[in-house]
């Protein structure tokens, strides 16, 4: 065959589009997605991570538009009616006036401390902090952690071997260590900078596990066949690999920023977190622990944050996981695979 | 054979139905399988990819996900097994029926070794003590010709060749006498040497343990070489079944006939028309690709010193003409192919690609010719990215040369979708919606985006069905007619390359060890290695592949 002599292309659609796929049937529940999509629907259906994800937006309104915030200058206004430094008179001998049976809230549903702050108000304003640090260390950490990760597994060699070395360094020294070290000294500047500083330190994790999946995916065909496109090494690791590991940075992001909040309610225990007048739930529980015996509920609400919080986020961590994992086949339930059976025979 | 009919019925499938439920709904997977396998026969299963065999062949052994629905009946030895208790079902497991995998280096656990495999499925069907286990395991491996059984028994999968690992699997699979063998590709992972060998140890295992076997595969080559006879599948339903003889010499079903229309014959393939341009003389014509004593290291790394994977490599290719380079695998055919595009380094000799010398170029220096230069990589799934629509990935190569950007990135692309016969709308879908062979596809139009001068193709038919491979290699000598590319096509498979080739380059342990035209190398090699490859290839033809056998063995 020549090139005059060719006969014009036939309609490729019939045939070529009739080839069979090796599992046609297991990607029919897949069909005519793309990869975002296909994650987001198995997200959907994991129940446990949507029901934190609800919990955890309610947490995130709830605590910024009860009392307001303050951001520099700009002062918002919140709906509740007291705020987290003004003292009242004491109600009820301090105690909640939340009522479950009756379903009533009443003036201080978390109760008062002992000179009159409203419980309530104080425990929104630390989960303000809390939330807030979690959200910094855990982006600050998962950018670190990835751009040292992927570098670092992309080039291999000397590169390689020295950032993993500068990781070994950051790993020897704990957390908890730095962190009271210098919390003390940059805690006064409040909240965001000590958020600075703890995510200058939690990356490590992440970036070992970059690291690893970049050395695997960097052996990959597609990344040969973009150098002998011509692609530079920024466009194969930023647009090639990067989005290929996407699924290990986000899961494992999620699960930082659950941990980010753990330090730093015991970094605030210890005394070493965010300091007065600003506080925050770990700060609270550490106020008010002499006071456990006689008015628990200062102990009680703020803990019941941390573990909401902490809990959710691990949550919705689990469901990205399981949405992420290319192997995830969903099993039937013997109701399922009876209701399937019913339908095809009708 | 025709006392297999007489021989007792070791297995009998009656409209064996699988489904699966994905999403609330079920999809057949299988519909209406039925056969029988007597004491000492061979039935072959042959289908393509999506075909079923392997659905209806797990099946039998209830190991299918819970998402599968069976239905139907399955006898062994006139006893219903299907719907048995897994308490019941796992005495037949490996005892009864036993099965032998693709992939032995997975079906193999790598933390123990191979004797302790055999052991343990032995005393677990067997009462059998420790040492009794043992002295059976070394007697098995010395059954499978396992080079060396006793010092065997103690290595760990890792430390055994392709073929010698499929020996334990086949040796595990017999261990207990079973009288039913389920072997499930059991050659597609080997080189053809190593197949030949395990074919003719499975010919000879039927005889001596006398159990009925069923063998999957896709490989028509394989079916004329062991099958007595032949169950055709296609989209979960049989087709055709009869003796192996009858199906080669007059296949009714037209599915059937395609398939073997499909199938490339090593030694018959009708030469292409000759083209003028190719009678000039080579030595008057720029080469494409032009190796000259050309070296190839993989450096060392650590403690494990520096690895010569080819060595002494001189070979051309000419504009306009097809070399096929062939060998087994670690023989550095793909080393070659990925160093002609500039992945890999050279480490002695001259290596330019067209027209330009990329010895020493590294970096920027290499990006003049990776314009000229496009290539197929051998894996559809892992080649394309799998976060990329596939019209990106076929517009990037465009997009760096800054050839072309927005509409016209667009129009270049769907230009290059109609040229390999994808229809446009197929740009937006992802790799994993695709095919194997309509992903193949994709990676030669991303190759071709640049109208290179030098198409480098690494296997790219080895992952593919044969109707699928058939239109393919069409699609690709369709392409090099109109656009007259050099072609440097790499493939174990001689059948392929006789189909395709102009000449051929045999590679082996990282030398060149003949090179010259087509019909010279295949009609009448010379070197005793060729020789031996091209007298190891099954050829899909039940008598000519006996006669070729016997003319093996006699040697």
């Amino acid at each position: 065959m020549t090139r005059g002599t060719r006969p014009p292309m036939p309609d490729p659609a019939p045939s070529i589009a009739e080839e069979t796929n090796e599992n046609a049937i297991a990607l029919k529940e897949i069909e005519g997605l793309g990869q975002a999509q296909i994650v987001r629907r198995r997200f959907f259906r994991h129940r446990g991570a949507m029901i934190s994800l609800v919990v955890l937006v309610f947490i995130v309104l709830l605590a910024f538009t009860s009392v307001g915030f303050v951001i520099g200058d700009w002062q918002v206004g919140g709906w509740w009616q007291y705020n987290w430094v003004t003292a009242v008179g004491i109600e009820n001998g301090g105690a909640p006036t939340i009522d479950f049976a009756r379903f009533t809230f009443g003036n201080h549903p978390f109760g008062q401390d002992e000179i009159g702050r409203d419980i309530f108000a104080v425990v929104m304003r630390g989960a303000q902090q809390s939330l807030m640090i979690m959200v910094i260390v855990g982006f600050i950490g998962t950018v670190l952690g990835t751009v040292i990760g992927a570098v670092s597994g992309y080039y291999r060699g000397g590169i390689d071997g020295t950032l993993m070395r500068f990781t070994d360094v950051v790993i020897t020294i704990p957390v908890i260590v730095i962190g009271a070290v210098l919390g003390r000294t940059v805690g006064i500047a409040g909240a965001p900078v000590l958020a600075l500083i703890l995510g200058a330190v939690v990356w490590t994790g992440l970036a070992r596990l970059v690291r690893g999946e970049f050395l695997s995916l960097r052996e990959r065909e597609f990344v040969d066949a973009a150098r002998v496109a011509g692609a530079s090494d920024g466009r194969i690791i930023f647009r090639h690999i990067l989005p290929n590991a996407m699924g290990v940075i986000i899961v494992n992001a999620t699960l930082l920023m659950a941990s980010a909040i753990l330090i730093e309610t015991g970094l605030s225990f210890l005394g070493y977190g965010v300091q007065a007048p600003d506080t925050s739930l770990g700060k609270i529980v550490s106020e008010n622990q002499v006071a456990f015996a006689t008015r628990p509920w200062l102990f009680w609400w703020p803990g019941v944050f941390i573990i909401a919080i902490a809990l959710c986020v691990n949550f919705i961590g689990d469901g990205l996981r399981d949405a992420f994992d290319p192997r995830q086949k969903r099993m039937p339930s013997a109701r399922h695979m009876a209701r399937a059976v019913k339908a095809e025979s009708s | 054979m025709a006392t297999a009919h007489k021989a007792e019925t070791v297995m009998q499938v009656t409209d064996l139905c699988v489904d699966f439920w994905v999403d609330g709904q079920l999809y057949p997977a299988a519909t209406n399988v039925s056969f029988d396998v007597a004491r000492g026969e061979t039935l072959a299963i042959v289908g393509e990819s999506g075909s079923g065999k392997s659905t209806s062949a797990m099946a039998l052994l209830g190991l299918l996900p819970d998402n599968s629905r069976i239905s139907g009946s399955v006898k062994l030895l006139g006893r219903e097994i299907l719907g048995l208790r897994s308490r019941d079902l796992r005495e037949i497991r490996g005892k009864d029926i036993a099965v032998i995998f693709q992939e032995p280096m997975t079906a193999l656990n790598p933390v123990y070794t191979v004797g302790f495999q055999i052991v343990e499925v032995l005393r677990t069907h067997l009462d059998l003590t420790p040492s009794e286990a043992k002295a059976r395991a070394i007697e098995l491996l010395a059954k499978v010709e396992m080079p060396n059984p006793a010092a065997s028994f103690r290595k760990f999968p890792h430390q055994l060749s392709g073929g010698q690992r499929q020996r334990a699997m086949i040796a595990m699979a017999i261990s207990c006498d079973p009288v039913l063998l389920i072997a499930d590709e059991p050659t597609t992972a080997l080189d053809v040497t190593v197949q030949a060998e395990i074919l003719e140890l499975l010919r000879s295992l039927r005889d001596r343990i006398d159990s009925g076997i069923i063998l999957i595969t896709h490989d028509m080559g394989v079916v004329a070489d062991m099958a007595d006879r032949v169950v055709v599948m296609k989209d979960g339903a049989t087709v055709e079944v009869g003796d192996t003889l009858d199906i080669f010499r007059s296949p009714k079903h037209p599915y059937t006939q395609t398939l073997l229309a499909a199938v490339p014959k090593l030694l018959t393939a009708q030469d292409r028309p000759a083209d003028p341009s190719r009678e000039t003389s080579e030595t008057e014509r720029l080469s494409a690709l032009s190796f000259r004593d050309v070296a190839i290291e993989y450096p060392k790394r650590g403690r494990v010193p520096a690895f010569r994977a080819a060595e002494g490599i001189s070979f051309d290719v000419f504009p306009g003409e097809t070399v096929g380079l062939v060998g087994e695998s670690g023989s550095g055919k793909t080393t070659l192919g990925r160093a002609a595009v500039g992945l890999l380094p050279v480490t002695e000799g001259s290596l330019s690609v067209v027209g330009v010398d990329i010895t020493r170029a590294r970096g920027k220096g290499l990006r003049p010719v990776r314009r000229k230069t496009g290539i197929v990589f051998q894996d559809p799934g892992s080649s394309l990215n799998p976060r990329w629509p596939i019209g990106e990935s076929i517009g990037e190569p465009l997009f760096l040369a800054g050839e072309a950007k927005g509409r016209e990135l667009d129009r270049r692309v769907e230009e290059l979708l109609n040229q390999v016969e994808l229809p446009i709308s197929y740009r937006n879908r992802y790799p994993h919606e695709l095919s194997g062979g309509q992903r193949q596809r994709v990676g030669i139009a991303r190759a071709l985006a640049l109208a290179p001068d030098l198409l480098v193709a690494d296997e790219p038919t080895s992952a593919l069905d044969v109707s699928v491979q058939a239109r393919f290699l069409e699609l690709l000598q369709g392409l090099q007619d109109r656009f007259g590319f050099a072609c440097l096509f790499i493939s174990h498979d001689l059948a392929v390359i006789d189909e395709l080739a102009d000449r051929i380059v045999v590679m082996h342990r990282g030398k060149i060890v003949e090179q010259g035209a087509k019909d010279a190398i295949l009609r009448n090699p010379q070197d005793p290695y060729t020789q031996q490859l091209i007298a190891a290839v099954p050829v899909p033809d039940p008598v000519a592949q006996r006669k070729r056998r016997e003319g093996r063995t006699a040697k």
